[in-house]
């Protein structure tokens, strides 16, 4: 007998929970994820969407990206980054996005985007000098 | 974290040099960046500040935390309740379906550990034995855990089936408890009922999808609820402990769970479109000592190691 209830197959019914819970989509798979899943539907099982976590840590702070996490939908993601990223008392409040519906800047274009304001300090208050008389600066 | 202190430095550095013009604008700016220090967390980590199971042990061993001996067995009781269930999640670590719920099962099994060592360090105040006493060097009999709590966890399903019979039965218990006329207890079940709070959540949300996802996944679902229906009896059983600790307000009795219980899971299981098991109820017996055979082996693989080298620490 098994003793201790030793689940023999967890990953299995993981896999069917994972084929009909992404009940809010996560948008268009990425090429990466699509490959993970590929990789995995050869082994038999899926792969959950990937989501990234934004902890608040008080009241009056923004929201950091804190990670990301594997989820079947957004109800599912908001648990785990609780779960996951709040157990050492980090945060208020909570954000899942879906890992897909983020746009990021180009990382070779490094120089054309964000070279151009070096130099320019013009663009800093401390640029410029006080004009006399003026209070409250 | 990470913005403001970041940020900070940047406008200190800018403030601490009016005279400086335009020219020290970059030395502001780089040593913001270079104040984005790699290793740190971007969120802040803060120990909080609740009731521990340390408190009460030192409340205990300082004597100003007493319990009379029906409060103790009663302690004893919702002890091995959780101590119990936390050994059988602790089983799901690594065995999750994803890493994920390890973590989520991982965090609820050590909520219950952290009421179970609550619970036995109070109720090991009325003979002067510690938590790890009563764990580890009881036998079966003396254990006082009801049969749900020692039940195999299955497949996923069964699992998930458990955690939603007990996180509504001891929400509705430590809820009431809270208002305990025995002020340990209430202090315990205070902090204990808001962990439970999420644990009914967790459950609920497996439950709708297990039961509304698949063919195979309902399946698994209706036939984890029929598997453990029948030791949802013995949660509300009455006898003589409990009715002399109701007449005391220092408990509430079993029975009187039971309406609250039955509708709030009724409703969840309506959403899910399953019916309540019509199942016979098991005998029961874990309050007066008399186990399933399930628990014998639990406690050896949590007690091995204890008894094997006492006093070992790690």
């Amino acid at each position: 007998m098994s003793p201790h209830g030793n689940p023999e197959a967890p990953a299995s019914s993981a896999a069917e929970i994972a084929n009909e819970a992404a009940k809010v989509p996560a948008g268009p798979a990425t090429p990466a994820a699509a490959a993970a899943e590929a990789q995995a539907g050869a082994a038999g099982r899926n792969v959950w969407p990937i989501w990234e976590v934004f902890v608040r840590s008080s009241r009056g702070l923004s929201h950091v990206h804190a990670g990301s996490l594997h989820a079947p939908d957004a109800a599912m993601a908001l648990r785990n980054a609780r779960d996951l990223y709040t157990r050492r008392n980090e945060g208020v409040s909570i954000w899942v996005v879906p890992a897909d519906a983020i746009a990021s800047s180009d990382p070779d274009a490094k120089g054309s985007f964000f070279e151009s304001p070096q130099g320019k300090d013009y663009r800093h208050a401390t640029y410029y000098t006080k004009s006399e008389g003026v209070k409250h600066l | 974290m990470s913005t403001p202190e970041t940020a900070a430095p940047a406008s200190a550095d800018v403030q601490a040099d009016p005279h400086g013009g335009h020219g020290d604008i970059s030395v502001g700016v780089s040593g913001a960046g270079a104040s984005g220090d790699g290793t740190a967390s971007a969120t802040r980590i803060t120990p909080g500040n609740a009731l521990r199971p340390e408190d009460i042990a030192l409340a205990v061993s300082r004597g100003t935390a007493k319990p009379d001996e029906d409060v103790a067995e009663l302690a004893l009781r919702l002890g091995d309740d959780a101590l119990i269930l936390a050994q059988r999640l602790g089983h799901w670590i690594s065995r999750a379906p994803e890493l994920e719920e390890d973590v989520a099962l991982g965090n609820i099994a050590l909520d219950q550990l952290g009421h179970a060592r609550s619970f036995l360090s109070y109720a090991g105040g009325l003979d002067g034995r510690s938590e790890d006493d009563l764990a580890y060097f009881r036998g079966e009999q003396e254990f006082r855990s009801v049969e749900l709590f020692e039940q195999p966890n299955g497949d996923f399903a069964v699992t998930i089936a458990r955690q939603f019979v007990v996180s509504y039965y001891q929400f509705e218990l430590y809820r009431r408890l809270a208002a305990s006329t025995d002020a340990t207890l209430a202090g315990i079940a205070a902090k204990a009922v808001k962990e439970v709070d999420y644990h009914r959540d967790h459950s609920t949300q497996w439950v709708l999808r297990l039961a509304l996802g698949t063919d195979e996944s309902r399946q698994r679902m209706i036939r984890a609820f029929k598997v453990i229906w029948p030791y949802v009896d013995e949660l509300f059983r009455d006898d003589e402990l409990t009715g002399r600790l109701s007449a005391a307000g220092a408990a509430p009795l079993p029975s009187s769970l039971r309406e609250d219980f039955d509708r709030l899971t009724g409703e969840v299981l309506a959403e899910a479109e399953l019916d309540v098991p019509q199942v016979p109820a098991a005998r029961g017996g874990g309050r007066e000592g008399k186990h399933s055979e399930h628990l014998g082996y639990i406690l050896a693989e949590m007690q091995v190691l204890a008894r094997e080298h006492p006093g070992a620490s790690w």
